[in-house]
């Protein structure tokens, strides 16, 4: 039977390599190191190794469930209802010139 | 060899509406900068979109307008990519299930009319605005933007030329301010669009390698772009060299353009259906209520004032161009009775003095059924074309009823035969020298007595009949003679 | 004199009311008791001069003869949720300096039935961990043996409420995230039904697994706090617009017929023995109670957990796109470059759990992937809720099964490997897949002494029905009473 405690071993149909894990880091913003993408890679890979269990699942005909209940049409009106203090908002910028946030300079 | 032009057009189309898509900040122009903020539009953690139903209802009515399909089963998807102006690191957008598809549009070029494939219109959020500056090598991030409806119109790639492309950009900027979904305004942004733009040899199928000129945001700006690199493509595949596919950006001041710095995984937007914003059904009973508010479209408009109303096509493009002036017509129409005399009225008296005030047809002071009026006693002769002028002045400059200025400055025309031969024999009499000359054969005086007759009236006899009775007389003084 | 900080929530209640106990009495109690506890690394922010001043209102009130149902009662608030004023950081540094400007939906409901939140309490960063080893601000310890975890990623909530440091708290639960540490910990624990509680001011991790959960340390109590958090928010479009029943009305009714089934799926390798035994034990003195049990199966089961580690990083690789340094936040210092302030920021910013989990979202959302994992993931998840939805429609009233495979076990034990702390939460994973109801009660002790939890899990917006049975096993048995060590 079937233990839930012990990892999946996967067939390594998906597994990434650490340049696929710079690439994926940059996708995201995260800053990682030639060192360190090895160990993620190898953690990453473990995870992805045992997610590969779905592969073989049967899903044809079977809709996804992006949400639950299936409630839809949730709506509101067209009415202005300004924040209380839009002024809130600004008190946790970190860098700001006047009522404006402020970054490095954007080079397009 | 020869080649052809193939252009598709993606058009922003900024919403009306009086809050945000998804929250209840202003969607208005020109606030404090970050001052139609709240916790959404600030991305704050924790907060969460609630759908406007005004920006589905403006979404359905410009797909009927371009006579696409409605999408039944909608839902709004994640585009995620990292930029400042963009608060929650994703933009809400519709991926592969845009609510409008398959529709088209019919775009008058010159004396003919080019349908124009509609490929989707879909909803999404707008982004806020970066302001540089290069003085302290900063950008300044305002988010009053971030969150206002828009909705993205992507055309299919029939359009044929940069001509083709700015009569296309004016047809849906006519078509979204008559609908009242959208102020079209391209000075505030209201309408930016994206092209792309390839070529391929005449009579081939495949299309060339396309260039994509993003945020064009006048009618100018896109021919002229489009000139530009429609010239730019040429030469480099009439000298044997490829076109590379990339994103370009117009530079208005140089009439050029240039390459955008590419991002190299700027294209994985990774996109997955917003969890947080449940599924949209539209349903028939939706459609319907929508269409029964819709407003009669101007090509249909543009028709009726042709076939039914008799005017030019002229004329009737002129009534077209916006709802207002249609409307404005079709009141003034209703008084009168008389479609080209209105027709001269609105479009060209009234729209004269409007531009010299500088004031748009709205908050015109004359009121459409005045000006119904007017042109009702002027069709029916009770005043003079000329006075009608007068009048017509007046009313502008005071927002007075028609009658009221003639009442007041006794203005109305004398038409009765009676009244004018009095006024007639007036005049011989003044002048016995001139009349004796012209009874006698010269006829080169009678417009001196035409004008003598005006004089005595003020004006106010109808000219038409001071010149049948005047020849009239003199006959009849010729015949006793 | 009797502790007045062992007393429940509803004894409190009536104290208060009947003058025999102040608020602010009960409150200055808490604060020292904390005080004392800091050990536990429970709490990461007390404000007492508010939690004072909110007590002298309330007992103002209660003077007055107002009658809220929470008046003049200490919440703790997993520091998840957002507090106007108070600071609020997801245990992540990316958060660490955080002042909300608005307060969560579900807080405000608490307030305006009168309770006075004491403090934020320590999690695994961004909810991120089933052991609340993943706060930037150090691990939270179990009052049952310090050297174990409390379980999480609500940790510091049901530390909390076990160690007696408030009498209820609010926690999130995504994968098991309040029903795990409540039963680590020895004390009752709900999350309700997806929808029942609004999300709006809950930080979101993932935005279709999410829901606020509460923790108490018996059925009545808990049942006061979820009627007091629950119902419709028309700020939040997936919070449904279903009547609240008050939870604690079936209490007290008898559970003679009422079906429960046993998961086959749920009682199998893997599961600890001592564990197993007390789930037994627990069933045959429900059947006792007149309930009937049934096997029933949920054959997707084992599915659960990949199907999880597939859509709960790719909706959090999303929602925390937007701790960039820019707005709010931890913004790296010392960066001249846009690309550079992004990554620095968020790398310095997030903790390796968490930053693994954003590059398995990303990788299981980006393209050509997309189809494989998450599409497919969002597929069976569908027939994971169908396995539940069969069993409730043809077998069963409630289904029944242990919350998680052990006890809690020890700080170190599994935070080198990912996956294995993953699997901990086999039990409670497919409840939020399913977006159904699920609750966690104590069930018995192991030989180390650690408590054991006994899940139930309902039909949607059927919480008063797991209450009402909860209720009825706990008026049984008295696991509930039981005190950790340090009273």
């Amino acid at each position: 039977m079937f233990n839930y405690l012990t990892t999946f071993p996967g067939n390594g149909q998906h597994m990434i390599n650490e340049d696929g894990v710079l690439k994926l880091a940059r996708l995201a913003r995260l800053k990682i190191d030639k060192a360190a993408s090895i160990a993620a890679a190898a953690k990453l890979n473990s995870i992805l190794g045992y997610v590969e269990q779905l592969m073989k699942v049967n899903v044809e005909g079977v809709e996804p469930m992006s949400h639950v209940h299936g409630s839809t049409n949730v709506y509101r009106a067209d009415e202005v209802r300004p924040s209380p203090n839009p002024d809130a908002m600004l008190q946790n910028v970190p860098d700001s010139s006047g009522r404006f946030v402020r970054v490095p300079i954007i080079v397009e | 060899m020869e080649y052809e032009t193939v252009i598709g057009l993606e058009v922003h189309v900024q919403l009306a509406t009086h809050s945000k898509i998804f929250c209840g900040s202003s969607a208005a122009f020109g606030a404090e900068p970050n001052e139609n903020v709240d916790p959404l539009t600030f991305g704050l953690p924790g907060s969460l979109p609630v759908l406007n139903w005004s920006v589905v209802e403006f979404a359905i009515m410009l797909g009927l307008a371009m006579n696409c399909e409605i999408r039944k089963f909608n839902r709004f998807a994640r585009k995620h990519y990292f930029y400042p102006d963009l608060p929650k690191g994703y933009q809400i957008s519709q991926f592969e299930e845009p609510i409008c598809e398959r529709g088209s549009l019919r775009v008058p070029i010159e004396d003919a009319v080019r349908t124009i494939g509609i490929k989707r219109i879909h909803m999404e959020e707008d982004a806020g605005k970066n302001i540089h500056d290069s003085r302290t090598q900063s950008s300044l991030v305002d988010l009053n933007r971030a969150g206002v409806p828009l909705l993205e119109v992507v055309s299919e790639p029939d359009i044929r030329s940069p001509a083709e492309a700015g009569a296309y950009m004016r047809t849906v900027r006519q078509l979204v301010r008559w609908l009242g979904i959208s102020d079209g305004n391209m000075e505030e942004g209201s309408l930016r669009c994206d092209a792309n733009i390839s070529l391929r040899p005449s009579g081939s199928l495949k299309f060339g390698t396309r260039t994509e000129i993003k945020n064009l945001n006048s009618f100018k700006f896109v021919e002229q772009a489009l000139e530009y690199e429609i010239a730019r493509q040429m030469s480099l595949l009439k000298s044997g060299k490829e076109v590379i596919q990339q994103t370009l950006t117009f530079d208005s001041a140089t009439g050029a353009t240039s390459p955008l710095r590419s991002k190299e995984e700027s294209s994985d937007y990774r996109y997955f259906p917003d969890p947080d914003l449940p599924p949209l059904v539209i349903e028939e009973r939706s459609i319907h209520e929508i269409q029964e508010k819709m407003p009669k479209l101007p090509e249909a408009w543009y028709k009726e004032l042709v076939e039914v109303y008799g005017l030019s096509a002229y004329d009737a493009a002129v009534l077209t161009a916006e709802r207002s002036f249609v409307e404005y017509f079709r009141e003034v129409f209703e008084i009168s009775s008389n479609a080209k005399l209105a027709c001269n009225w609105v479009t060209s008296e009234l729209f004269g003095l409007l531009k010299k005030a500088g004031l748009e047809i709205h908050k015109s002071p004359i009121k459409p059924r005045d000006l119904g009026t007017l042109v009702k006693l002027i069709d029916s002769e009770a005043i003079s074309g000329k006075m009608g002028k007068l009048v017509f002045e007046e009313m502008f400059a005071s927002g007075e009823a028609p009658q009221t200025i003639i009442d007041r400055k006794g203005l109305k025309q004398i038409t009765g035969e009676d009244q004018i031969v009095a006024i007639i024999k007036q005049a011989f009499e003044k002048n016995p020298g001139q009349l004796a000359e012209y009874v006698g054969g010269n006829d080169r005086l009678h417009p001196f007595f035409v004008g003598q007759v005006m004089k005595l009236s003020s004006g106010t006899a109808n000219p038409k009949r001071v010149n049948d009775l005047i020849t009239r007389e003199i006959n009849k003084l010729r015949g006793a003679a | 004199m009797s502790d007045i900080t062992l007393l429940t929530a509803s004894e409190m209640v009536s104290q208060m009311r009947a003058g025999q106990l102040s608020c602010k009495e009960l409150c200055q109690a808490f604060l020292n008791k904390l005080e004392k506890q800091k050990g536990l690394n429970s709490f990461l922010t007390i404000a007492p001069e508010k939690v004072l001043a909110r007590a002298e209102e309330a007992q103002a009130k209660i003077k007055a003869g107002s009658k809220e149902a929470l008046l003049g009662i200490p919440v703790a608030v997993k520091d998840m949720i957002l507090t106007k004023d108070l600071k609020t950081t997801c245990a992540s540094k990316i958060l660490e300096n955080f002042i909300p400007p608005y307060t969560a939906t579900c807080v405000n409901n608490l307030e305006s039935r009168g309770a006075v939140v004491l403090g934020k309490t320590n999690m695994d960063e961004f909810a991120m961990g089933s052991s609340n080893e993943n706060s930037a601000f150090g691990s939270v310890k179990n009052p049952w043996n310090p050297e174990c975890v409390p379980g999480g990623s609500s940790g510091g909530s049901a530390v909390a409420v076990a160690a007696r440091l408030a009498p209820l708290a609010l926690g999130t639960d995504t994968g098991g995230s309040v029903r795990q540490p409540a039963s680590f910990c020895g004390i009752a624990g709900m999350k309700p039904t997806y929808g029942r509680v609004s999300r709006y001011g809950v930080v979101a991790f993932a935005s279709s697994l999410d829901q606020v959960g509460g923790f108490a340390t018996n059925v009545r109590d808990l049942a006061l706090l979820m009627s007091a958090v629950s119902g419709h928010d028309p700020m939040d479009s997936t919070s449904v617009k279903v009547d609240v029943p008050d939870f604690s009305a079936l209490l007290g009714q008898d559970i003679k017929g009422l079906r429960l089934g046993m998961p086959k799926e749920y009682f199998i390798e893997g599961l600890s023995s001592e564990v197993k035994a007390c789930i037994e034990a627990a069933l045959k003195q429900l059947e006792k109670l007149g309930a009937k049990l049934v096997e029933v199966s949920l054959p997707n089961t084992e599915l659960a957990v990949a199907t999880y580690y597939i859509l709960a990083p790719a909706e959090a690789s999303s929602n925390l796109a937007r701790y960039d340094g820019i707005r709010y936040g931890h913004r790296a210092k010392g960066t001249h470059e846009l690309e550079e302030l992004y990554e620095v920021s968020r790398s310095e910013g997030f903790g390796e759990e968490v930053k693994r989990r954003i590059m398995i979202g990303t990788y299981v959302l980006s393209s050509g992937y997309f189809d494989a994992y998450y599409l497919r993931a969002q597929k069976v998840r569908t027939l994971i809720a169908n396995d539940f939805r069969t069993a409730f429609a043809k077998h069963c009233d409630l289904i029944v099964c242990p919350t998680a495979p052990t006890t809690a076990f020890k700080i170190g034990e599994k935070s080198s490997d990912p996956l294995a702390m993953y699997l901990n939460d086999i039990f409670t994973i497919p409840v939020n897949l399913a977006g159904l109801p699920g609750m966690s009660i104590p069930c018995g002790f192991d030989q180390k002494g650690l408590p054991v939890g006994l899940q139930l899990i309902g039909k949607p917006w059927d919480e008063a029905g797991l209450l009402k049975t909860a209720y009825a096993y706990e008026s049984e048995t008295d696991w509930h009473k039981r005190l950790p060590k340090i009273h």
